[in-house]
């Protein structure tokens, strides 16, 4: 592993919302081209980890390194998929509209998004299967066609990590086999792909790098190792690790 | 000063006014705890707008303008913007907020065309109706007082009485269903009485400024205590208070408007509330906040010493 | 006549300019604080009025703008605490700042042609008194070509920011991850509706810019499933409230703004009724003939669209 590079790096990683902290102490390293999961209970902090990675909130103390870098260097290089209740489904826009938007990044301001970007658009849709559903307002989709719209929005961005929250949450079988598959090519084109995820059945079969997180960071590193019974129960049963036993 | 107050307390005028711009306070005190507390803070602005077709209408209807027969025009108008904004939001996905700006503007301009048709009806002296746009306390009658005192009895009492529906409602409407209550009904009554506070303190203070009247109280109340009724009793008295400051400041300086004036005195108490009350207040969260990043960089640094420690 | 022509074709204009940033208002969830801004720009105009002692300064506009800016930051600022809701702080906010103008309008300001009543209800039937004169040569009405100014402004600045203000009123967080700062959108939109306020309400008055702002908007909403066409649509049921509120306001010689806003309600009202897949009196009909059908799954798009309504 020591000669492998990381993708993410994240050193004394501090957040508070007023008094109560959120994550505590965070160090996490994850190498360049893993699968990896975030696991962990409710208010483990799992969407403040993700949204403090992306540079959308202000930490305590700490910092994120990409590629060890500083995040602002590779903007364009992360791709991000929010939970799809984070957005107002109703908005006027298609499905390919909110696919086009995932290039806004690239094209910058005032440049608009032309024939080339709608192409992409219409490409990245076919890869999630939902070429058919490209101009239907975006309300008249399933909950997992949403999900799927949102992906390939992150998949048109071209970016070298996607950090995902909760991309499997209310969709179907079928559509989380799919996506599973995508995050699988992306690994192979050696892409970092970081999943909040739900699931503890499916850890094993998905990623293969984990990190589990309860307020602090409980166990970070490859699935086969990281994963096991113990470091489960630490996770979820500590589930009350509070400011005066951490301090 | 001093003897400018005492001189106040004696005059008719002025304790009619103070009396009328008290009850106003109490009233929207109480019933716009619970409009804050449902989240419908603006409600108040929207149904206060949309009353002044119904004022008007019942004046060209029944060419009379006692406050009586205009206030149950506002009532009716204002119920019915109450329903439209309800029911486009129920039926579309218009958002509550469009719904709220979209019928209390459209209300107001068919109050602007109404009035505006009223001054051509012949002998029709209209002067007393912009008074409810802009509320006007120096205006107010004793017979006036005597009205809303009348309503501020009912609608206290009727409060009182379903105290236990309204906190269940207010505090978690979808377990109120599952006890069994009515909860569209209970909806409807809840809105209607603060509908009526609404319409009783139009003449005092204006269509604007309503709002205010609503939700400082409320808003200033809540920083002091998480507890419903000590809420609705602080925020009457609030109200109560900055109604007679207001009446006080505004007939001492020359030039001063009652309603206004009530307004700013309300919010100086709303703002001393934010910044100052004990637990909530954000000065005592400014000083927790220094404590516990403190503590934080403290234990930062004792776990980095042990790391160290471990590492060498 | 001329006149007429005049009246209608600033009317036009106006619910044109506000709807276009109005649309934005609608979408962002944000209708209330036009309401806000258009009351709490008078505080801007009599502050400015007391610098400048000039109630045609340009500096009258920008303190009006500059004021708009303050309100939604001040809003902001007291939601921010979470000490309480948003539409509390909107509504805390507001009457203060309104309530001061009004104090200091009646204290200090009496002798000037600065009444509340021209604040809160507007006359549009005076516009073409106002006239523009270049070289000696009567030009049209002055409210054309200030009105028009701002149509040319909000246009002009929503074709340009098109896609960074549907990005960020769709998505604000990735509007952030890609480099768009959200809030610097936000407080741009904040200061083009602020302009657009303080440009419309010396005609139609404060109340009735949020019945131009919001109307057309939410009408146009009802009709179409694009950002684009929302826009234009909106445009449209601006402009047309604008002719037939002038129309009917002369035919029974009342108050020009109010009828206009009368007439967007009413477009409002049609399109909530009779809007092809979202109207109420379609839902109606296609229930019931679902009601006599088998009852298997709903037919038609709108279906899964209205499942709110069922």
């Amino acid at each position: 592993m020591e000669h492998k590079i990381c993708a993410v790096e994240v050193h004394d990683l501090t957040v508070a919302y007023d008094t109560t902290p959120v994550l505590w102490d965070i160090d996490l390293e994850i190498p360049k081209g893993s699968l990896a999961a975030i696991v962990g209970p409710n208010g483990a902090g799992k969407t403040t980890l993700i949204k403090a990675m992306l540079g959308l909130i202000k930490p305590l103390s700490g910092e994120v390194l990409f590629f060890a870098n500083e995040q602002n260097a590779h903007k364009n290089d992360i791709a991000y998929v929010p939970q799809s209740g984070s957005v107002d489904w109703d908005f006027p826009a298609t499905a390919l509209d909110i696919v086009t938007m995932g290039r806004y990044g690239r094209l910058g301001w005032l440049r608009r998004p032309g024939k080339a970007e709608k192409q992409m658009a219409l490409e990245m849709l076919d890869k999630v299967g939902m070429l058919g559903f490209a101009s239907r307002q975006i309300s008249q989709l399933s909950g997992g066609q949403q999900q799927r719209v949102f992906l390939a929005r992150a998949l048109i961005q071209q970016a070298e990590i996607y950090l995902m929250d909760e991309p499997f949450k209310g969709v179907d079988a079928q559509t989380e086999k799919a996506f599973v598959v995508l995050l699988k090519e992306l690994k192979r084109q050696g892409k970092t792909v970081i999943v909040v995820h739900h699931d503890l059945q499916t850890v094993t079969e998905y990623f293969d790098w984990v990190t589990l997180i309860n307020l602090k960071i409980i166990a970070n590193g490859p699935v086969a190792e990281t994963y096991n019974e113990a470091n489960l129960n630490r996770t979820y049963k500590g589930h009350g690790i509070r400011l005066k036993e951490v301090v | 000063m001093m003897d400018n107050v005492l001189f106040l307390l004696q005059d008719y005028t002025f304790r009619t006014v103070a009396l009328g711009s008290a009850l106003l306070g109490i009233i929207s005190g109480v019933l716009g705890s619970f409009a804050v507390l449902r989240r419908q803070s603006l409600f108040g602005d929207g149904v206060s707008h949309a009353a002044l077709p119904g004022v008007i209408l019942a004046f060209l209807l029944t060419g009379n303008k006692n406050t009586e027969v205009l206030l149950l025009g506002a009532l009716a108008s204002g119920l019915l913007a109450a329903l439209f904004i309800t029911g486009i939001e129920k039926n579309s996905h218009i958002r509550f907020d469009s719904a709220l700006a979209l019928v209390m503007s459209v209300f107001f301009g068919l109050g602007l065309v109404l009035l505006t048709y009223s001054q051509k009806v012949p002998n029709a002296n209209q002067a007393g109706l912009k008074r409810f746009i802009y509320g006007q306390a120096s205006t107010l009658l004793s017979r006036d007082v005597i009205l809303m005192a009348a309503c501020a009895a009912i609608l206290l009492s009727l409060v009182v009485l379903f105290w236990k529906e309204f906190k269940l409602f207010t505090f978690d409407p979808e377990f109120a269903q599952t006890l069994g209550f009515h909860t569209g009904r209970l909806n409807l009554f809840l809105s209607l009485l603060i509908v009526l506070a609404i319409i009783i303190g139009l003449q005092t203070v204006g269509v604007v400024l309503m709002s205010a009247m609503l939700i400082a109280p409320a808003a200033a109340a809540r920083q002091w205590s998480g507890r419903l009724w000590l809420m609705v009793l602080l925020a009457a008295g609030f109200g109560a208070v900055s109604g007679v400051l207001g009446t006080l400041f505004s007939s001492a300086v020359p030039g001063l408007p009652t309603g206004p004036v009530i307004v700013v005195c309300i919010t100086v108490i709303a703002t001393f509330s934010l910044l100052f009350a004990p637990h909530r207040g954000l000065l005592r969260r400014i000083l927790d906040r220094r404590k516990t990043r403190a503590r934080f960089q403290a234990g930062i640094s004792t776990t980095i010493l042990k790391e160290r420690r471990r590492l060498s | 006549m001329r006149a007429g022509m005049e009246i209608q074709i600033i009317a036009v204009i106006i619910a044109v300019a506000c709807a276009l940033p109005g649309t934005f208002l609608v979408l962002r969830k944000m209708s209330m604080i036009s309401d806000s801004i258009t009351h709490t720009i008078l505080l801007g105009i009599v502050l400015a009025f007391f610098l400048t002692r000039d109630l045609s300064s340009p500096l009258l506009v920008a303190g009006a703008a500059f004021t708009g800016l303050v309100t939604v930051w001040l809003t902001e600022t007291v939601a921010k605490t979470r000490l309480v809701s948003e539409d509390s702080a909107i509504g805390i906010v507001f009457p203060l700042l309104f309530s001061v103008a009004i104090i200091l309008i009646t204290r200090y300001a009496g002798s000037v042609h600065l009444d509340t009543d021209s604040v809160l209800l507007g006359e549009l039937a005076f516009a073409p008194f106002d006239r523009m004169i270049v070289f000696g040569r009567d030009i049209g009405a002055k409210a054309i070509y200030t009105s028009g100014f701002l149509l040319l402004l909000n246009s002009t600045l929503i074709l340009v920011f098109y896609k960074e203000l549907k990005l960020a009123s769709f998505d604000p967080l990735l509007s952030a991850v890609l480099g768009f700062s959200p809030v610097l959108i936000h407080y741009g939109l904040m200061a083009l509706v602020s302009v657009t306020a303080v440009g419309a309400f010396q005609a139609v008055g404060s109340v009735l810019v949020v019945a131009f702002m919001i109307g057309p908007p939410v009408t146009a909403w009802l009709l179409t499933d694009q950002l684009k066409n929302m826009l234009l649509l909106s445009a449209g049921f601006g402009a047309l409230s604008g002719i037939l509120g002038y129309q009917a306001a002369s035919l029974f010689d009342v108050s020009i703004a109010g009828s206009m806003a009368v007439t967007t309600g009413m477009l409002f009202l049609m399109a909530f009724l009779f809007s092809p897949r979202q109207g109420l009196v379609g839902i109606f009909i296609r229930r019931k003939r679902q009601h006599t059908s088998t009852g298997g799954t709903p037919k038609g798009a709108g279906w899964e669209n209205r499942r709110r309504i069922i």
